[in-house]
């Protein structure tokens, strides 16, 4: 058994861990409302750029010659995967949850005999991917000093993306994220930005457009934006995910801290009680013994 | 009968303005600017750096766009952009920071001429504002 010293430190160092992580939850709250906030407010530009989209696709009149990032290279021979994680730790499941659902995803591709290519947006995805898929990591970008996903970054990536797309570098692009949910839940998402997806999506309005310039001029306006958009739609949902993911962990882990103090707290007792027992069973029988 | 309709800009952070009582918004399209009024026909277009004029009875207001879609349909006027600013908001300094930046993106050489000939409408319509 732990001497009665031992015990002691314990307790003291599960205390202020617990200390941390409270903190940790507290600021983890404040922040998901604010990241929560921000990705219900970015929600409209991103609907209603697919719509317009959705509209432009519908009434385009040369299906064959459409834009490339709508109809793809017409091979599917090299993947580019964009991985957004979050730059810090601690936030339960939340990173390695993206990653297993991007690995299935990577081993998927390789079966099948395709290339890989993969960004990492965020350090954690990086650390966590550079070990298996390390020579297929070709760009790792991370947003550390901006303290709110921001518009700017995203299309920081979006540009590097389409760059990479008009050199003919991959034929299709997956960005993997959190969707955040609730705070409890958030579900790891795959989703396909070029060629854009509409299957199973069904235009609002079967209305006519006029079309200033043509569908296909604004369509090679609008699509590369497109990209940005959606990007950008996954930064703030992760960052929401990642807020929301931290505090639920921190909240278990000063739950458990809470409950380690309560049988660390009875194990002391135990032992000290233990210890005048048999403190006093030594006076009395030296006593007797007289 | 009502001359009015609905005007909601957005940008990528959040709706950035929502009005009901609009009668006319004249847009930069990149064809030309183009003023549009109650039930006109359902379009989608998209801007060039320009001011967003919005005229309704509350007062006028004018907005500066770098770039952004519009799509009218049934009275229903989305415009969706990436940067915007109020003219009523923003003084002189901003101005030619911005002016500053567009004029150093078009004296880069290395631009396709799409990008050349945006960055030249910026600095046009920057300076029309001093």
């Amino acid at each position: 058994m732990a001497s009665l010293d031992d015990l002691k430190k314990r307790i003291a160092s599960v205390k202020s861990t617990q200390k941390i992580t409270k903190a940790m939850k507290m600021v983890a709250a404040a922040k998901l409302r604010r990241a929560q906030e921000s990705a219900e407010k970015g929600r409209p530009y991103s609907e209603k750029m697919n719509n317009v989209i959705l509209n432009l696709s519908n009434g385009i009149s040369d299906k064959e010659n459409a834009p490339k990032l709508l109809s793809g290279t017409g091979q599917e021979k090299t993947h580019l995967c964009v991985v957004m994680t979050s730059d810090r730790g601690l936030c339960g499941g939340f990173n390695s949850n993206i990653i297993k659902k991007a690995k299935s995803y990577f081993a998927k591709i390789l079966d099948e005999g395709k290339e890989l290519k993969i960004i990492t947006v965020g350090s954690k995805g990086n650390d966590q991917l550079k070990r298996v898929y390390g020579d297929k990591i070709i760009e790792n970008i991370s947003f550390k000093e901006s303290k709110n996903a921001n518009y700017f970054d995203a299309n920081k990536v979006g540009q590097m993306v389409i760059e990479k797309f008009e050199a003919g570098e991959f034929d299709v692009c997956t960005i993997f994220y959190n969707q955040f949910k609730n705070v409890i839940t958030q579900i790891p998402q795959a989703q396909q930005i070029i060629p854009l997806n509409n299957d199973g999506q069904e235009s609002s309005s079967e209305e006519s457009y006029e079309f200033e310039p043509d569908e296909d001029e604004i369509l090679s306006n609008l699509l590369p934006k497109n990209i940005s958009t959606q990007i950008f739609k996954a930064m703030l949902e992760n960052s929401a995910s990642e807020q929301g993911s931290r505090m639920s962990a921190m909240d278990n882990a000063t739950r458990n801290a809470g409950e380690m103090v309560d049988k660390l707290t009875i194990e002391y007792n135990r032992s000290r009680q233990a210890a005048i027992t048999k403190e006093l069973i030594e006076i009395i029988s030296g006593a007797e013994s007289l | 009968m009502s001359e009015e309709f609905k005007v909601e800009i957005v940008n990528p952070e959040k709706s950035f303005l929502v009005k009901d009582d609009v009668s006319e918004v004249v847009v930069p399209a990149f064809e030309g600017e183009m003023g549009i009024l109650k039930d006109h026909i359902s379009i989608i277009s998209f801007l060039k750096p320009g001011i967003i004029k919005i005229l309704s009875k509350s007062g006028d207001e004018n907005y500066y766009v770098e770039d952004g879609i519009v799509e009218f349909k049934n009275n229903n006027l989305s415009i969706l952009t990436s940067t915007i600013f109020n003219l009523a908001d923003m003084d002189k300094s901003k101005q030619q920071d911005l002016l500053k930046q567009a004029e150093e993106e078009a004296n880069k050489t290395d631009i396709n001429d799409q990008s050349k000939y945006l960055a030249d409408q910026k600095v046009e319509v920057l300076k029309t504002l001093n």
